[in-house]
C-alpha cells in the first residue's frame, strides 16, 4: 500500500455530545449521551486507518462527525489545514469533495428512483465546476468501469444489482468527486462473505489507484487487518489503543483490545485450541453515564484504585510500542496464530 | 428490437448478480427498453416511456381528453342548448328517453343529455382545479413540514389539525355562504373546498418525506453538499409521491360530490348554471319515478373519478421502477 509521510486530516479532540432532553415546549438538558468524546488522530496520504468497536462505542458518530454530517461539540477536523468542522456554506460544499463516504448499507443508500447514472452523475450536478456538462456522461460510465461494472448499465435501477454491485455504485459515487479522504463505515458489514472479498479488494486497488486514504471502520477484526495500516481500538467514545495492525493484532496492550480479539472466530481448528478466550463481564456502561477514570475498569480483570480515580491518558507505555490508554499496559499476544 | 443477446429487462431476474466480476466481461448487453444507447434516461422520461405503453393510461388519457373537449365545447356534443331555457318543455317532464332525447327529460321537461353534456364544465372545473390547488398547498407544506421538522413541523402541524378539525361540509357552507356574490360561484366552490381540503394531503406528504428523509440515501446527498432544494425535490418528493397520488385522484372524486352538496344546500353553483352535481341534486326526489335524470350525470361523475384513478394510478406505478 502507497504510503505517504504527508498528513491530510487531522482530528484533535473530538467531542460529539447528543443532549438529553426532557419537557415539550420549554427543553431542559438534563444529561448528553457522550457518544465521541476526545478522539484524536491523523491521517497520512495513501494510508488506511481502520476503526473497531462493539456496537455504540461511537464508530459511526464519529464518521459523521468527520463528513460534517454532525457538528462536533468541541475540537477539530482539520483537513489540508482547514477546520471542516467549523467550516460554512460555499467552503463546506468545496471541502466535501476531498472528504467522501462509502456507506454501510447498499440497499438504503441509493435513491431507489434514480438512474445509476444520476447517482454517480449526482456529484457533479451539485459540484458543477467539477466536469463540464457534456463529459458527464462518460466520466459516470468510466466511474463504473473503474469500480468493476458494466459501463452499458447507466440506465438501470439500484433495484436491478445484488448488493455487491450495489455497494460498487455507493463507492463509485465517493470516487466521483476525486476525493483524497474516503470514510467507509463499515462497507461490508450487510454483504455475503464472499462479495465482502470482492468490495475488500476493489478499495484496495482503488486506493493504488488513486493514492487514497481510508477510514475504514467495521466491527469485523479480520477485514480491518487486511486493509488496514493502523487501527485505532473505540470503547465508549474513546480510543483506548492506537498503532500498527501488527502491533494491534500481535501485541495488543489494551485489556479490551485483548478481550476483543480474543473473541475473533478462528477458522483452524488448531489454533482454536490454541487460543484464550477472555470473557468480559456485562455490557458496556451507558455513554450517558460513563465511569469514572478508565472507562473500561467496569470491565476490566485489572482494575485498581487508580483507574478509577485517574483516567489513563492515550500514550506510548514503558514496555510497549504504540498508544494505548491502560494504567497496566501490557503486551499479550492472545490469538498465538501468525 | 433486434438484439444479439436476449434482451434483459428491468423484470427478468439478473442472470450476473451472483458474480459482479464479470459484468463487465460481455459488454454486448444492450438495454432492452432504452430505444437509442447513450441517451441519458431519468426517472421522468422512463417514466413517460412506461406510461405510453400502458393501457390503462392510454384509455384513461383517452377518456380524460374527451371529457375535456366536451367541458370546454359542449356544443360539439349536443344541439340543444340546455341554457336556452325554450328548449325545455314542462309537459314532458319526466318522459323516457326518445328519438332526439336519448336520455330523457327532467323534472323540468330538459334534455338530460344536453344538461349532463353541458354540466361537465362545472364539475369538472371545481373537481380539477380544486384537487390541484389542494395538492400543491398539501404537498408543498407536507415536505417542507416533514423535511425541516422542529419549530416548523411543530408549527404547521398544529396549523393544520385546526383545519383539520372543522367540518369539511359546513366550514365550506361557511366559507361559501360569507363571500357569496362577491365573487363567481364557481371560483367560490373551488377556494372553500381548498381551504379545507389541503390538511389530508398535507399529512400524508409529511408522513411519507419523514420516511423517506430517515434513508442513507439522504445523508448520502448531504455528504456530497446537496443542498435543501435537492434533498427536497429530487430525493424525497419522487420517494413520497405515490401515496399522495392515490388520495389527490380520490379526492377529485370527493369534491365534484362536495360541490353538489353544497348546491344543494343553496351555495356553490346554482340553478339555472348547471353542473352534475346540482342535477343529481335535482333528480333525487323523484328519483323511483324517474331514475335516468339522476342515473345518467352520476354515471358521467363515476367515469370521471374513474378515469382520473386510473391515470393516478398508471403514473404512481410508473413512477415505481420496481414495477415496470
Amino acid at each position: 500500500m502507497a504510503s505517504g509521510s504527508e498528513r491530510i486530516l487531522e482530528v484533535r479532540d473530538l467531542v460529539k455530545h447528543f443532549p438529553l432532553t426532557q419537557g415539550i415546549v420549554f427543553k431542559k438538558q438534563i444529561g448528553a449521551i457522550k457518544a465521541v468524546d476526545g478522539v484524536s488522530f491523523d491521517l497520512n496520504r495513501g494510508e488506511t486507518l481502520g476503526i473497531v468497536g462493539e456496537s455504540g462505542c461511537g464508530k459511526s458518530t464519529l464518521a459523521k462527525v468527520l463528513m460534517a454530517l454532525e457538528r462536533p461539540t468541541s475540537g477539530s477536523v482539520v483537513i489540508n489545514g482547514r477546520d471542516i468542522a467549523k467550516a460554512k456554506g460555499g467552503e463546506l460544499k468545496r471541502m466535501r469533495r476531498n472528504i467522501q463516504m462509502v456507506m454501510q448499507d447498499p440497499y438504503t443508500s441509493l435513491n431507489p428512483r434514480m438512474t445509476v447514472g444520476d447517482i454517480i452523475g449526482e456529484p457533479y450536478e451539485i459540484h458543477t465546476d467539477v466536469a463540464p456538462k457534456g463529459d458527464r456522461r462518460k466520466r459516470v460510465q468510466d466511474l463504473l468501469e473503474v469500480v468493476g461494472l458494466n459501463p452499458d448499465h447507466i440506465n438501470r435501477y439500484p433495484h436491478q444489482f445484488s448488493g455487491g454491485q450495489r455497494q460498487r455504485i455507493g463507492i463509485a459515487r465517493g470516487l466521483a468527486l476525486q476525493p483524497e479522504i474516503i470514510v467507509c463505515d463499515e462497507p461490508v458489514s450487510a454483504l455475503d462473505v464472499s462479495i465482502q472479498a470482492q468490495v475488500i479488494n476493489l478499495l484496495e486497488r482503488l486506493q493504488n489507484e488513486f493514492n487514497l486514504a481510508y477510514i475504514f471502520i467495521a466491527h469485523d477484526l479480520s477485514v480491518v487487518r487486511h486493509i488496514s495500516d493502523r487501527v485505532g481500538v473505540m470503547y465508549l467514545g474513546k480510543f483506548v489503543e492506537l498503532g500498527k495492525d501488527a502491533e494491534i493484532y500481535d501485541r495488543p496492550a489494551h485489556p479490551y483490545t485483548q478481550a476483543l480479539l480474543s473473541a475473533v472466530p478462528v477458522p483452524d481448528p488448531e489454533g482454536r485450541e490454541q487460543r484464550e478466550r477472555i470473557i468480559l463481564q456485562g455490557d458496556p456502561p451507558s455513554p450517558a453515564n460513563p465511569p469514572s477514570g478508565c472507562r473500561f475498569r467496569t470491565r476490566c480483570w485489572k482494575a485498581q484504585e487508580i483507574c478509577a480515580e485517574e483516567e489513563p491518558l492515550l500514550q506510548i507505555r514503558p514496555g510497549t510500542t504504540h498508544e494505548s490508554a491502560c494504567h497496566f499496559a501490557e503486551t499479550h499476544d492472545v490469538v498465538h496464530v501468525s | 428490437m433486434s438484439n444479439p443477446t436476449p434482451p434483459v429487462g428491468p423484470g427478468l431476474p439478473e442472470t450476473q448478480t451472483l458474480i459482479p466480476d464479470t459484468t463487465t466481461a460481455p459488454g454486448k448487453e444492450k438495454e432492452s427498453k432504452q430505444g437509442k444507447q447513450g441517451k441519458p434516461a431519468s426517472l421522468w422520461t422512463d417514466a413517460w416511456y412506461d406510461l405510453r405503453r400502458r393501457p390503462m393510461f392510454i384509455i384513461s388519457v383517452i377518456i380524460i381528453l374527451v371529457l375535456l373537449v366536451m367541458s370546454f365545447w359542449p356544443s360539439l356534443f349536443s344541439s340543444i342548448d340546455p341554457y336556452n331555457a325554450r328548449t325545455c318543455d314542462l309537459s314532458t317532464a319526466r318522459q323516457g328517453p326518445s328519438p332526439g332525447h336519448l336520455f330523457g327529460r327532467d323534472n323540468l321537461g330538459c334534455d338530460v343529455y344536453a344538461r349532463t353534456i353541458y354540466g361537465a364544465r362545472n364539475s369538472i372545473v371545481i373537481g380539477v382545479f380544486t384537487t390541484l390547488v389542494t395538492t400543491l398547498i398539501g404537498g408543498l407544506l407536507g415536505i417542507i413540514a416533514g423535511f425541516r421538522g422542529g419549530m416548523v413541523d411543530t408549527i404547521s402541524s398544529r396549523v393544520t389539525e385546526i383545519f383539520f378539525a372543522i367540518p369539511s361540509i359546513l366550514g365550506a357552507l361557511l366559507i361559501a355562504a360569507t363571500f357569496r356574490g362577491r365573487y363567481n360561484s364557481i371560483l367560490l366552490v373551488i377556494i372553500a373546498l381548498s381551504v379545507l381540503g389541503w390538511p389530508m394531503v398535507y399529512r400524508i406528504m409529511r408522513a411519507a418525506v419523514i420516511t423517506a428523509k430517515n434513508q442513507d440515501f439522504v445523508v448520502a446527498a448531504r455528504a456530497l453538499g446537496a443542498g435543501a432544494g435537492r434533498i427536497m425535490f429530487r430525493h424525497l418528493l419522487p420517494n413520497s409521491l405515490a401515496p399522495v397520488i392515490v388520495v389527490a385522484t380520490i379526492n377529485l372524486g370527493t369534491f365534484i360530490a362536495a360541490e353538489a352538496a353544497l348546491s344543494f344546500l343553496g351555495v356553490g353553483v346554482q340553478s339555472p348554471d348547471i353542473s352534475w352535481g346540482l342535477m343529481i341534486a335535482d333528480a333525487r326526489n323523484r328519483f323511483l319515478e324517474a331514475p335516468l335524470p339522476l342515473v345518467f350525470p352520476a354515471v358521467f361523475l363515476s367515469i370521471t373519478v374513474l378515469a382520473f384513478i386510473m391515470m393516478g394510478d398508471a403514473v404512481r406505478d410508473a413512477l415505481d421502477p420496481k414495477l415496470r
